[in-house]
């Protein structure tokens, strides 16, 4: 016979978990966590994420120590840390690298809610709690930026701190307490080190936040349909936690391949050159995840309504859930919808190209129909769809689809339609 | 899935077409490519040429060029022992860091743990001496230009006889790979201006790709172990992608 009393270790856990129910809660939202059975790759995304925000944090950390937050010896003792820190190179380009795979992660998680409406009833404030999320990544990122006080450094930072002088009246003071001067300088460096440090453990709390609630109804899913009982669904743990794994690993190939052999591809060699406030680089631009935002700025004539526009970009889509009035959430059961979506993945591309190049001829056109679609896209097609569009009939529930083969064949298929 | 693919192939195809930039209207020819021992996953820096190329720097480029961010310690990565460190270390003078017993500052010869001392002691003094230009540090030039080793080798050795019609301010040369293609430097390089001791012919395209072989190293000295480390991640990478591939399909096996 088998001994079956609990072991020593065990009777612990079941001690501390009587008076603070911790390994309780992790038993029941990893591993019992009710999952749908039909995730594709594209779920992928959101654990993705999480890991990088742990990788940029911890790089982060080990950066700090050895970085000089001051306009005089910040550049210098970056070069330090890639020349003289043990492994300081790899530290910085992992960083440096880790912050554009966040992006393009973060991207690819929010076009994925887009296309299978995982924003929609009773989704919203997850979605919200995402949007808060970018928005705190690109602060912290263009904050970052700054930090090794290259030539790029200083004239990011001094083009999108000028953006608030375009408030009227109360404008050019902004931008002077936001510089803690009358120019960018040792002032803006400290404070952009103090809360680049600050604003990755808000985003740990946001994401926390937007963890408990997706784990109120859990994931949405390809069919865009809720869970209706165990045929449903599947255990996180081990179905999603070794398709995350496999992922994880062949991102983690992409990145390596970033951060070993092509370090600096998507950064800007005029960063190699120590910031110099009396010569402005001939053309200066954002880090490429901030390319079409920069681009819907530059196509408007007028500085303030360009600065609307583009902050007008983001916060779009906050509203987002209120758009979209189609009561199909996945795209796959919406005939028109699912092509739109495309449209707008191109038209965010495009916006990116626009604002890579220089404005001139073309560029502009393209950049000033690329942002008038944009805005056209949430703000028209996407109340207008919803009304025109005669969604396919939706499978009876996850289960049934998965069991017959793909919920797109079912729906081509005819099968009643149980949840219009 | 079909259908996924195809847009994904016509979004990546619209990101890399070619644009009219500001950069093609200046007219500069695209940079011609060279073979660089340091390209490639296995690359890693020829020491020869990148000792020819510090002679090249100290010889021709440092009457003007600082490397900032080098010591001569560095030089020991190329494959000087440490005596040699030692011995070119001792060839400069540097201002001691603290000031003597008499409170004063002085100079010594090198040591290993010294930076290499730039020609000026400041900016301004260098302005001085060139004409108002400041010539830049060039331990980080290979990162900070567009095209890299290549622009770098373009430019010193594309210095051309005006096009007739082309307005050359005074005192600057003219430059095919320069952007504007007015360069405030003369031409550094001349057949034969160093000698070197392996007996390699000293002809400007060879002195152009020893001197850029050691300005990339100055740029990126941890390309080597970069390169190694890399190597082994990746393929450890692929191997454990193919192991949580196979655990995922045994896994999941009974589901579908």
């Amino acid at each position: 016979m088998a001994d079956t009393r609990p072991g020593a270790a065990s009777r612990i856990i079941r001690w501390i978990d009587y008076r603070l129910p911790f390994v309780a809660m992790l038993q029941h939202e990893l591993y019992e966590y009710p999952t749908p059975r039909n995730l594709s790759y594209w779920w992928n995304f959101g654990s993705l994420a999480g890991i990088m925000l742990v990788v940029l944090i911890v790089t982060g950390i080990f950066l700090a120590m050895q970085y000089t937050p001051h306009a005089e010896y910040a550049f210098d003792s970056v070069e330090r840390i890639m020349r003289d820190v043990d492994y300081g190179w790899l530290l910085r380009y992992a960083h440096m690298n880790g912050a554009s795979m966040f992006f393009a992660i973060v991207y690819i998680h929010l076009f994925r809610g887009l296309y299978y409406g995982s924003y929609k009833q009773p989704r919203e404030l997850l979605w919200i709690l995402g949007v808060i999320i970018l928005i705190l990544m690109i602060m912290t990122a263009f904050m970052g930026y700054v930090l090794p006080w290259g030539q790029m450094s200083y004239w990011a930072a001094t083009v999108i701190t000028n953006l608030f002088s375009a408030i009227p009246v109360v404008g050019q003071g902004i931008v002077t307490f936001l510089w803690g001067g009358f120019t960018v300088g040792n002032p803006t460096l400290n404070r952009f080190y103090a809360l680049h440090y600050l604003l990755p453990f808000v985003i740990v709390a946001v994401v926390l936040l937007h963890l408990i609630a997706l784990h109120r109804f859990g994931s949405n899913n390809p069919l865009g349909i809720d869970m209706k009982g165990p045929q449903d669904t599947l255990p996180f743990h081990p179905y999603f936690t070794i398709k995350d794994l496999f992922g994880l690993v062949v991102f983690l190939l992409i990145y390596s391949f970033f951060v070993f052999y092509a370090p600096n591809f998507l950064g800007s060699t005029e960063n190699y050159i120590p910031a110099n406030p009396m010569q402005t680089p001939n053309h200066i631009v954002p880090e490429w995840y901030l390319l079409p935002y920069y681009a819907i700025l530059r196509s408007v004539p007028n500085k303030l309504f360009g600065v609307i526009l583009a902050f007008g970009s983001i916060f779009l889509l906050f509203l987002v859930p209120w758009l979209d009035t189609s009561p199909v959430r996945s795209a796959r059961f919406r005939p028109i919808y699912k092509w739109v979506f495309w449209l707008l993945v191109i038209d965010v591309i495009a916006l990116g190209w626009v604002g890579f190049n220089p404005p001139e001829g073309l560029v502009v056109t393209v950049g000033q129909i690329a942002t008038l679609y944009y805005f056209v896209h949430f703000l028209i097609l996407f109340p207008l769809l919803g009304k025109l569009e005669r969604p396919r009939p939706l499978p009876l529930s996850i289960g049934t689809a998965v069991l017959q083969g793909g919920g797109a064949q079912l729906g081509r298929a005819g099968a009643p339609v149980a949840n219009p | 899935m079909p259908k996924r693919l195809v847009a994904a192939a016509a979004l990546s195809a619209m990101i890399f077409v070619p644009t009219p930039s500001a950069r093609a209207a200046d007219e500069t020819p695209s940079l011609p490519h060279q073979e660089w021992s340091f390209d490639g996953v296995f690359g890693t820096y020829d020491r020869a040429s990148a000792q020819r190329g510090f002679q090249v720097y100290k010889e021709v480029c440092s009457t003007c060029h600082p490397v900032k961010h080098l010591f001569f310690r560095d030089l020991a990565d190329l494959g000087y022992s440490e005596d040699e460190v030692k011995a070119i270390a001792s060839t400069y003078q540097v201002t001691n860091e603290q000031p003597n017993d008499q409170g004063e500052m002085y100079q010594r010869p090198g040591r290993p743990s010294d930076r290499i001392p730039g020609p000026f002691p400041n900016d301004q003094a260098a302005r001085v001496a060139n004409n108002g230009a400041l010539p830049p540090d060039l331990s980080m030039i290979v990162k900070a230009r567009d095209g890299g080793p290549d622009y770098v080798y373009a430019v010193l050795t594309g210095y051309k006889d005006p096009p007739a019609g082309f307005n050359l301010l005074q005192g600057m040369q003219y430059d095919e790979y320069f952007p504007g293609h007015q360069i405030a430097m003369p031409p550094p390089l001349s057949d034969g201006a160093v000698t070197f001791a392996d007996g390699t012919p000293s002809t400007v395209p060879q002195m152009a790709h020893d001197v850029v072989t050691f300005l990339t190293w100055a740029a990126e000295p941890n390309l080597e172990p970069r390169h190694r480390t890399g190597l082994k991640v990746l393929l450890f990478l692929v191997i454990a992608a193919g192991v949580f591939y196979a655990a995922k399909r045994k896994i999941w096996a009974t589901i579908h």
